[in-house]
């Protein structure tokens, strides 16, 4: 029996969608049967950033009204034979769907499956209240900035309220060289206001634009820093102990170099 | 005044933070600003049972505690008092 994992944020723009695909592809780099379902009903993006846009039949929306089955709707990754997608209807609304069709599909999921990863909708209305109907375990995704910081906080009150007890959270997109100015919240501020465990910190990082481009996420990535942390987040999820990566570091080891020898 | 001083030495990241902590103090109680009027209507009523008070001076506001760093709310209410009434009190 697998498990389902939510992925929520509240406000829109801070990641929710990259690190849904990150976990997603960094559970299957370790061997587990993975499904993620794009929940964004009509702001369908999760496709595009797995890189998997061009082969999309049939949808969510499809799938709950019974117009095809559910393997006919899963699209298979690319690289990862146990890796699959569940995209969102693009054309129709979040009232296409209710809570309970979803619990029931997820439901049904992880029966197959070892985790089915929900990409929620931005926002506290019916995409999300769909997003975490089947939820197990719950990730909140914020960045260090107070109107994701307090859209988080509403978000926690809402899970707490929704009874999902494993609630953790991802810092994401945080500033070494901004936390060292004073400038920016770090990952001590965050969770002193929130109360919450922290899953994963994940420094602001070019590769994760470059990897979105590409439809390559970063986590395959072995140089980029926000793939180490992606990395580490999986493992954490698969319950195993991961010292918090240094964040405050702020390159790689080659750049300093270059930057000693003045060519940086 | 003593804001003036150390709001130049002050970084952003604080701001940012204290401002977060009373935003999701309210955020939290969801108490309307209609109940807290509603509140502070009622306690100036009493309060004026025993003294005079210059109404132009108070504040009562919701906020957050600051010992014990427990982050609860708490009710604040300055009001400055100008004097006792003559009241004989009930046995």
């Amino acid at each position: 029996m697998g498990e389902v994992i939510v992925i929520t944020s509240g406000k829109g723009g801070v990641g929710k969608t990259t690190t849904s695909a990150n976990i997603g592809v960094g559970l299957a780099m370790r061997g587990k049967k993975v499904s993620l379902i794009d929940a964004d009903i009509g702001l369908r993006n999760l496709d595009v950033v797995m890189g998997l846009e061009n082969r999309i039949v049939y949808d969510l929306v499809d799938v709950i009204d019974g117009h095809c089955r559910l393997k006919q709707a899963l699209i298979r990754d690319k690289r990862y034979q146990d890796l699959f997608l569940l995209p969102a209807a693009q054309t129709r609304d979040k009232n296409a769907v209710s809570p309970e069709q979803m619990k029931k599909l997820t439901d049904s999921m992880k029966e197959e499956f070892d985790f089915v990863l929900v990409d929620c909708p931005a926002g506290i209305e019916q995409g999300f209240k769909n997003a975490i109907a089947g939820a197990d375990r719950a990730i909140v995704v914020t960045t260090p900035e107070v109107s994701a910081v307090r859209d988080a906080d509403r978000i926690i009150g809402l899970l707490e309220a929704a009874e999902l007890r494993n609630v953790k959270l991802v810092l994401n997109r945080i500033r070494a060289d901004m936390v060292k100015r004073g400038d920016m919240m770090n990952l001590e501020d965050v969770t002193e206001i929130l109360a919450i465990d922290v899953l994963g910190v994940v420094p602001d990082d070019e590769a994760v634009v470059v990897a979105t481009n590409k439809g390559e996420p970063a986590v395959t990535n072995m140089s980029s820093r926000a793939g180490q942390a992606f990395r580490n987040i999986t493992e954490r999820i698969l319950g195993n102990e991961v010292p918090l990566m240094d964040y405050l570091q702020e390159q790689g080891v080659m750049s300093k170099i270059k930057k000693f020898f003045g060519v940086g | 005044m003593f804001q003036l001083f150390t709001n130049k030495k002050k970084k952003s990241k604080d701001t940012a933070k204290s401002r977060l902590k009373l935003v999701l103090t309210q955020d939290r109680l969801n108490c309307s600003p209609e109940m807290l009027e509603m509140m502070k209507t009622d306690i100036l009523k009493v309060i004026a049972n025993y003294m005079d008070f210059d109404e132009n001076e108070m504040d009562i506001q919701i906020a957050q505690s600051f010992a014990g760093e427990d982050g609860k709310p708490v009710l604040v209410a300055n009001i400055p008092v100008k004097a006792l009434r003559k009241v004989s009190p009930k046995r």
